[in-house]
């Protein structure tokens, strides 16, 4: 059984529809840390030593946060440029989240179509998270393709009740390693590979 | 100089209370029962340690009633008691003519001439305000619609007194005594002399009066009284205020209750309400109590246990008719789901009001002495079994209701809950007073200075002076319903002492202190108090980080500065907390408070290191190793743009 932490970011969560039914999901599930940034750091003073402590002892990494600018909320690269210290996640002596597994779950305003060379968006959602993808591989972790929720502002409840659901199983299967083996590189995301 | 009488008078209605009464709250029957019964046990039926004076003190006594009503006002915002208007004269209206009929209808079959009918109806649609606001408010169902609706309605029965004291020497004319106009001449003299339109005028005159006086004129008074710091002058002037309108409106032919009622709600939205309150409640209960106990001084048992089977069938007659005539009514103002029983049981006795109506009706030869005896009796026994009634409501009524609501409707979230109560507030509160008001929460202000208030209120918040250290005071302000209390007063120990007061009563209540200093902090943690602020920490940081600024950080730098320093003194303080709960005697000694804080604070200081928290900032390391493997020297390739870090020298001081 793998250990989930879920490093989850969002600034107004009082105001979330998709995030805020998510977040609830994936705490139901057992044998997941559920770690609220804005939560715990509202003044943006991340506890860098307590951070590290719990990278080390889970298996699987995950950023769940809105696709704000296409990126993350602050306080998630504030995460990120703090916590992943020189010779803690990279660097010669840094080899403390090898083998890991880490992805990105996200929501964005827009359709799929819009996530596409053509569509208004110019590039896909996979490639707009090239700086994760890159930060994973460099910190020797496997970064697996993004579970999105697309057009976000005009999805029904039950719509979002059925997200939820799919990410509860998405996460069932991380922890008991059910997910198929595939070529990564080749999906675009993970939505369509949950069992 | 001193009647000895007195004091063993005293002694006794004192001593009978404070057995009694305590025996029957026991029982869940509240403190009339007790009071009665400690009346009927010093009576002259029992023990004959009271006797005749008993009538004055039951006068006396009576205006416990009175101050009972102007704390009622007092709740009673005039826009609440302008939306009650429908209950108050509909409801009110309604019940003392049902009820009247229904009563006249009965004397009548048994055997009684009309008019005496009419006024045995009259004389006992009334309800007694007394036993019923009491008890009603000792199980707190005053908030209660049941309970609302029987306030108007007992209001609409003090407007009510005036027409039947008309009504009753009228009566008297019918009845066929023929000459009863001649021996008992209509009491003629003074405000009832003058003519109808003048005494209209002058009681709207009067009205008027006591409005303006109450808006705009207490409000000064009592701030010269208050701002003299003198309690008993505070008191003396609240009591000036009830006596006087009691009085005025006595003498131009209203009940002085009505009156005191009018003056309290005028008075509802003054800032020293809550003090009004506190200053008046002990003395209203004690009144009441010594109105309680002379009622049960006065019943006649002799005249009982003559005829016990009549008075009692006579009882539950009154009580099942007025019972009725009240169900009947409450459920035409649409009252349901049991309020309307509730309702019906609490006004279902006769009034005190009665016994002065039944001698009046006993000089006008309405009735002979006998009957007016026994309608006495009834009345006091009716009166006597009302907390009896509201026993059945609680354990029979309210639960079947209960059951078969939870089977129909989903219950209702409750009205209140979110009170929040900031006390104290001078340059702290204000500051925590402002930021919950700018973003949307209602908040009740206390405060002990009288200048702050009249300040304060001038620019709009809703404020009220009292001593906050006053625990009667936090309840007047309704500490039982509120969500969260801001402890925010400049005095420690007194705020301590709240603090340890409302863990005790109230330990669901959330708290949040302000504090002197460090060891006032843990006096706080020790008494359960988890939300404590100390109120120059972090003032001085900020302070320390612009002087970190000017002496050459740049601003984000002594931002991150103070911030670092406030989690250390985080962890600094739960170290010093644990010691000082061990060690406790050694930090109590106040002279040396601020040296001993100091000496312990640096030295846990020294056990601990400000982790450095922002290296990853720091790329000294990263350039290093890219020169050990280059093998070039880290001058040489201090731009390096290596895994999208870009490094402008931003390095920590170190």
């Amino acid at each position: 059984m793998k250990k989930i932490l879920i490093l989850f970011a969002h600034p107004a969560l009082h105001k979330s529809r998709i995030h805020s039914r998510l977040a609830r999901a994936a705490g139901e599930v057992e044998g997941v840390t559920f770690c609220n940034l804005y939560d715990r750091y509202p003044d943006f003073f991340i506890h860098v030593p307590y951070e590290q402590k719990q990278l080390r002892v889970h298996d699987v990494l995950i950023w769940q946060h809105p696709f704000y600018w296409y990126s993350c909320p602050a306080l998630l690269k504030e995460w990120m440029d703090l916590v992943l210290e020189h010779n803690f996640a990279y660097g010669r002596k840094g080899t403390n989240l090898h083998g890991k597994k880490a992805l990105s779950v996200i929501s964005t305003g827009g359709s799929e179509a819009v996530y596409t060379r053509q569509g208004f968006s110019h590039y896909s959602v996979k490639q707009f998270l090239a700086p994760f993808h890159q930060t994973a591989r460099l910190c020797g972790m496997e970064y697996l393709p993004p579970f999105v929720v697309h057009g976000s502002h005009l999805l029904r409840e039950e719509e979002i009740d059925r997200y939820a659901d799919w990410y509860a199983r998405l996460l069932t299967a991380l922890r008991d390693n059910t997910l198929p083996t595939v070529k990564w590189q080749d999906a675009e995301s993970i939505n369509s590979l949950i069992p | 100089m001193y009647n000895q009488d007195f004091f063993l008078q005293a002694m006794i209605y004192l001593l009978a209370a404070v057995i009694t009464v305590p025996l029957a709250k026991k029982t869940g029957l509240g403190s009339v029962p007790g009071y009665l019964l400690a009346g009927v046990i010093i009576g002259p039926y029992v023990l004959g340690w009271v006797g005749q004076e008993s009538e004055k003190v039951m006068h006396f006594a009576e205006f416990g009633v009175v101050l009972m009503l102007f704390l009622i006002g007092l709740e009673m915002q005039p826009s609440l008691l302008w939306k009650t208007r429908h209950s108050i004269f509909g409801m009110g209206g309604m019940q003392v003519v049902t009820t009247t009929l229904v009563i006249a209808g009965a004397a009548w079959m048994m055997g009684l001439r009309p008019n005496q009918a009419a006024a045995m109806g009259l004389i006992l649609s009334l309800s007694s305000t007394a036993i019923v606001l009491q008890t009603l408010s000792e199980k707190g169902l005053l908030k209660n619609s049941g309970g609302r609706s029987a306030i108007s309605v007992l209001l609409f029965q003090d407007l009510a007194v005036i027409p039947i004291l008309a009504l009753l020497p009228l009566l008297a004319v019918i009845g066929g005594i023929s000459d009863v106009k001649r021996q008992v001449p209509p009491p003629q003299e003074g405000f009832a002399a003058l003519p109808g339109a003048l005494q209209l005028l002058l009681i709207v005159t009067v009205g008027m009066a006591v409005i303006f006086a109450g808006r705009f004129v207490a409000r000064h008074i009592f701030r010269f009284v208050a701002g003299a710091g003198m309690r008993e002058v505070f008191t003396a002037s609240v009591l000036l205020l009830v006596i006087g309108s009691a009085y005025g409106t006595a003498k131009i032919g209203l009940s002085p209750a009505l009156g005191t009622f009018i003056a309290g709600v005028v008075l509802a939205e003054n800032e020293y309400r809550h003090e009004l309150e506190v200053t008046i409640e002990p003395i209203k209960g004690l009144l009441l109590g010594l109105f309680f106990i002379s009622v049960g001084a006065g019943i006649n048992f002799t005249l009982f246990f003559r005829e016990p089977l009549l008075i009692a069938g006579l009882v539950l007659l009154l009580i099942l008719l007025k019972f009725g005539a009240l169900w009947v009514t409450a459920r035409v103002f649409g009252l349901r789901h049991g309020r309307h029983v509730l309702f019906a049981l609490a006004l279902a006795q006769a009034s005190e009001f009665g016994f002065v109506l039944v001698s009046f009706s006993d000089t006008l030869r309405i009735f002979d002495h006998e009957t007016s005896s026994l309608i006495i009796m009834v009345i006091i026994f009716s009166m006597a079994l009302t907390p009896l009634l509201l026993v059945i409501n609680e354990k029979l009524v309210r639960p079947w209701y209960v059951r078969r609501r939870n089977r129909e409707v989903p219950d209702k979230i409750p009205e209140t809950g979110n009170k929040i109560i900031i006390a104290g507030f001078g340059r702290f509160g204000l500051v925590v007073g402002r930021l919950l008001i700018a973003n949307g929460f209602t908040v009740t202000i206390l405060d002990s200075n009288p200048a702050n208030v009249e300040i304060l209120r001038k620019y709009g918040f809703k404020l009220f002076y009292g001593d906050v250290t006053r625990p009667e005071m936090l309840e007047a302000a309704g500490v039982k319903d509120a969500r969260l209390l801001v402890l925010t007063m400049a005095e420690d120990d007194e705020a301590l002492k709240i603090a340890g007061w409302l863990k005790k009563n109230y330990p669901n209540l959330k708290i949040a202190a302000r504090a002197r200093d460090t060891f006032h902090e843990f006096e706080f943690y020790k008494l359960g108090v988890q939300m404590v602020q100390r109120e120059t920490f972090n003032s001085a940081v900020e302070l320390g980080s612009r002087s970190l600024h000017f002496l050459g950080f740049n601003r984000y730098q002594a931002h991150r500065a103070a911030l670092t320093f406030k989690h250390h003194e985080d962890s600094i303080m739960r170290e010093l907390y644990e010691h000082w709960l061990k060690d406790e005697t050694h930090f109590i000694r106040e002279s040396r408070r601020f040296s001993d804080q100091l000496t312990e604070t640096l030295q846990t200081e020294r056990d601990f290191s400000i982790h450095e928290t922002d290296c990853a900032w720091d790329v000294t390391s990263v350039r290093k190793e890219k020169a050990e493997e280059t093998g070039l020297r880290p001058d040489e390739d201090s731009r390096s743009r290596d895994h999208g870090r870009e490094d402008d020298g931003h390095a920590q001081n170190g």
